[in-house]
């Protein structure tokens, strides 16, 4: 079946199997592959991305679903040029392997999209869905309530 | 202190913007064309079975299916430190999910569709589950009955007829008169049980056989070079030598010795080889992940020691045995690294140690950050803790004046090295105010306590495992550093480029390292055993050298300066007595000087470097262990927590936990800090939470992360205080030792310790979840 939709503020359409993950489609139909597959079953956030401004997790939804939608992903964030979120977790050395850099950066975004000024608890409360096994966690949240403390800039 | 300009600065990490980016590629990020081929294993459901029969038949019917491959196209071994490991099952299949074929498809889909038309009949036999009955099989059914012909390294003693694949003794001064000098002899046993890595990327590889014979592999790896060299070996037969077989690694997700040694890869090598033109891509599901790569090995360990009334330990008997699983390749050298310092960092003088290697039908084990010593030191730590509880001492007191020091004789007989292990069980006992009381909670239900734990760790690797680099300028006077260690997250490339950069005077940003690809960049043995910076950051400071002397070369011989005047700073040549001379890198970096005749001098400066340690051995006596050098050195620090309990429901909370590591020169602070926090965190899920479930068939029941639970933002410590200690390692680049692993070590007596501080309970099997400790209340 064919569907379009706004990727990264492009209109796109593609040619899906009823049963493809919007995942599958964005990686090996559309190249995008800054959403990782880490579970392919809602479990480690690898594959966060924005649909209609929500984080979700692209694993998790049909790729005949987004019929309409806008779809956002870490490569769609970059428009001009690094976010300060992004310049944050850079210079903190926030990721160490990296893998589940585009999910946290995706979820994080949408955290200070809705709560600019988010504390401790609601940053790791909005972090939880990713999973890290490399930091300890501590690092990133750090980069971002550095980020909320300097104003967002 | 040192007035270095890179080193010991927290650089911000060189491959930074690439991951935040999404630019940094893993291998299945890969763009191979439509040309790619899909593979699918083939899993045995059975824990042990002989193959009786294997029918492809239906499979290979199925449209998109372009081959179908058994153990019978490829009936070889393979193995790192033991070849014992096959491509495919042969004649039996040894755990529950082992490969027993594979299906080749045009597409994923088909290929797992496929792989489930395969008919394989087998005839079921008893599985090994567990360490007793294994030793007990000593019959025709023992899980490698040729165990006998294979090949291993010298230093390992497999026995015959059994389950036995190393038996790693350690025999110093007399346990006997040990015993007979102690006041107080106290003995226990300690169980801890498997682990999963969990790296957040699967195991990944595509391999391509071209029509010319060139057989390249992309994987997911910690170990490009061995790999090459296991593909190599393994496929011989094939005619297959060094020369044609590739292996390159971009990114990886996440290491922890998962992706250590050789797992899955081989699969996709020998598939690539039956579909020659094609790319063939194997990518392992996060359920095999968990089954069918390796496992951090289960231990029992039983532990007599013996004590004087002031403390000092006179006598350590311990015993481990190791459930090494269906395959012991990577496995039994941590049976054996384990062997060697299973006294923890400790002076004792009389010392008997067994830790024995033994073959079940669970799971391979193999490599896990901690090689073995996290797992050792739950029980021995947890002991020492009641054995200062018994003498009525206070418990850092014991372990600092039992602490090893510079010149106390190992297990083995060598020398210990200055550390500053002293150092770091001050400053931890200082900042957990462990002489002050804890904090009494408002909440009556709840209740503090406090742990501490040494710990310890050696690279363990064989003794003659080197590193070596490529260092070349390009004409902007930026440098491609070559080498074949892997960026795993632990921030190595940053690390690497520091080290030039204090070496050359060229900024760590003028720098790109380069990810491995065995036909360019030079041999690393493994990103492994925490010795990469030490190791390859010791062959890249040399190449850095090398480069060095010859634009000092140059300059002496063509401006005839005196070489001893000549320093190099920001990409330029100064002179330490004209402060007006400035000499632009980029002046000569690539085409030279210019004498005055015309001619020119000099040209492309290109360094190597090379490290091998030359002055170990793992040569030594089989039943004393004594005699050899195996371990380059250790790594020692302490660690301090405080938890609070909930005594009803049991759950634990952290709101503090202290670590001190000696890593002899922290060349970048900020990534220490790094290992500090992720394996602190790492450590403390397997304590507290993380239980791999096998019914009794030997399958795993929990194999995601749904059911086996990996800590999430949520379960973060309140704080984790690193210290860095720095006593410096003599032959290490700056003064540097490896301390990745080490970082999760001791988290597992912490909690153990602080819960019977809290509440006076023992626990003494891991995990030491929330529902243990009601039940231990209850009871
Ligand atoms: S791949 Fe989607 S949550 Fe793991
Ligand atoms: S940085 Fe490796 S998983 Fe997060």
């Amino acid at each position: 079946m064919k569907v379009s939709f706004t990727l990264n503020s492009e209109t796109r359409w593609l040619e899906c199997q009823p049963n493809q993950t919007l995942l599958h489609a964005l990686r090996e139909q559309l190249g995008v592959k800054s959403p990782k597959c880490g579970c392919e079953r809602g479990d480690c956030g690898t594959c966060t991305i924005l649909l209609d401004g929500k984080s979700i997790k692209s694993c998790l939804v049909l790729a005949c679903e987004v019929e309409g939608c806008e779809i956002t992903t870490l490569e769609g964030l970059m428009q001009s040029g690094l976010t300060p979120l992004q310049k944050a977790f850079l210079d903190q050395n926030a990721f160490q392997c990296g893998f589940c850099a585009p999910g946290m950066v995706i979820a994080a975004t949408e955290l200070l999209e809705h709560n600019s000024s988010p504390n401790r608890g609601e940053i790791e409360e909005a972090l939880a869905g990713n999973l890290c096994r490399c930091t300890g966690y501590a690092p990133i949240i750090d980069a971002v309530l550095d980020l909320v403390d300097n104003g967002g800039k | 202190m040192s007035n270095y300009k890179y080193i010991g600065k927290s650089a911000v990490r060189v491959d930074g913007k690439a991951k935040i980016t999404g630019a940094a590629q893993f291998v299945d990020d890969l763009d191979f064309g439509p040309d790619l081929l899909y593979a699918a294993v083939v899993e045995s459901p059975h824990a042990y079975a002989i193959i009786q029969k294997i029918n492809t038949k239906k499979a290979k019917e199925l449209p998109g299916v372009v081959k179908v491959v058994t153990g019978k196209e490829f009936p070889y071994r393979f193995g790192l430190y033991m070849h014992d490991r096959y491509i495919f099952a042969q004649d039996r299949v040894r755990f529950v999910g082992e490969q027993v074929a594979a299906v080749i498809a045009n597409d994923p889909a088909t290929a797992l569709k496929a792989a489930r038309l395969v008919e394989v009949k087998y005839k079921k036999l008893k599985p090994l589950l567990n360490v007793g009955d294994a030793l007990q099989q000593q019959g025709v059914d023992r899980v490698h009955p040729d165990l006998a012909n294979y090949f291993h390294v010298p230093w390992f003693y497999p026995k015959k007829d059994s389950n036995i694949a190393h038996f790693r003794k350690i025999r110093r001064g007399d346990v006997g008169e040990g015993f007979g000098d102690a006041d107080l002899v106290y003995e226990d046993n300690y169980v801890v049980p498997r682990y999963a890595h969990c790296a957040i990327e699967n195991h990944a590889a595509v391999g391509k056989l071209d029509h010319d014979g060139r057989l390249t592999l992309w994987t997911a790896s910690q170990s490009p070079h061995t790999q090459r060299h296991l593909f190599a070996e393994a496929l011989a037969p094939l005619g297959f030598t060094h020369q044609n077989v590739r292996v390159i690694t971009p990114f990886v997700g996440g290491g922890f010795g998962g992706k250590a040694g050789v797992t899955m890869e081989i699969v996709a090598a020998a598939l690539a080889t039956t579909v020659p033109g094609r790319p063939v891509k194997l990518l392992w599901s996060r359920e095999q992940e968990f089954y069918n790569t390796y496992q951090r090995q289960g231990v029992e360990a039983s532990i007599k020691v013996g004590v004087k009334n002031d403390g000092t330990i006179t006598t350590l008997e311990q015993t481990l045995l190791w459930d090494a699983g269906a395959y012991v390749e990577y496995g039994a050298n941590v049976v054996n690294a384990a062997g060697l310092s299973a006294t923890g960092p400790y002076r004792i003088p009389n010392v008997k140690i067994d830790s024995v290697c033994v073959y079940t039908n669970l799971p391979p084990g193999g490599p896990y950050r901690g090689f073995g010593y996290s797992e050792f030191i739950f029980g021995l730590e947890s002991h020492f803790n009641q054995i200062a509880k018994q003498l009525g001492m206070d418990q850092v007191e014991f372990r600092r004046k039992n602490a090893i020091r510079a010149g106390d004789q190992l297990a083995y007989g060598a020398p210990m090295h200055a550390n500053g292990l002293l150092e770091a069980i001050d400053r931890v006992k200082q900042e957990i105010a462990w002489d002050t009381p804890k904090e009494i909670p408002s909440d009556s239900s709840k209740v503090r306590g406090r742990g501490f734990s040494l710990f310890w760790k050696a690279p363990a690797m064989p003794p003659n495992a080197s590193s070596t680099a490529f260092l070349k300028f390009n004409e902007d006077a930026s440098i491609n550093i070559m080498v074949s260690g892997m960026e795993i997250g632990q921030g190595y490339l940053t690390v690497m480029a520091q080290i030039a950069a204090e070496v050359l005077g060229v900024p760590p940003e003028k720098i790109r390292v380069e990810s491995p690809d065995t036909d360019r960049n030079p041999y690393e043995w493994q990103t492994v055993a925490s010795h990469i910076t030490w190791s390859c950051g010791n062959a890249v400071k040399r190449a850095a050298e090398d480069a060095r002397d010859q634009i000092v070369d140059l300059i002496e011989n063509v401006l005839e300066m005196p070489r001893d005047d000549i320093y190099l700073e920001n990409c330029q040549v100064r002179s330490k007595i004209e402060p007006d001379f400035a000499l632009d890198f980029t002046e000569f970096i690539i085409n030279g000087l210019m004498l005055p005749d015309g001619s020119w001098r000099g040209g492309p400066i290109v360094g190597r470097g090379m490290f091998m340690p030359e002055f170990t051995s793992a040569l030594s006596d089989p039943e004393t262990g004594q005699g050899g050098k195996p371990n380059v050195h250790y790594t020692v620090g302490a660690s301090a927590i405080e938890i609070e309990i909930d005594r009803d429901t049991g759950k634990i909370t952290i709101p503090k936990v202290v670590l001190a590591i000696d890593c002899g020169q922290a060349l970048n602070p900020d990534l220490v800090k790094g290992q500090i926090t992720g394996g602190m965190l790492q450590g403390l899920a397997t304590v507290l939470y993380e239980d791999m479930r096998f019914d009794d068939q030997g399958r795993l029941l929990n194999p995601n992360f749904t059911d086996y639970k990996i800590p999430t933002s949520l379960d973060t410590p309140d704080q984790i205080v690193p210290i860095i200690v720095e006593v410096p390692q003599g032959d290490g680049p700056f003064g540097a030792r490896g301390m990745g692993e080490h970082t999760m070590i001791p988290a597992a007596p912490l909690i153990a310790n602080a819960l019977y501080d809290a509440l006076g309970v023992r626990v003494k099997s891991m995990p030491i979840t929330a529902e243990k400790i009601v039940a231990e209340l209850i009871n």
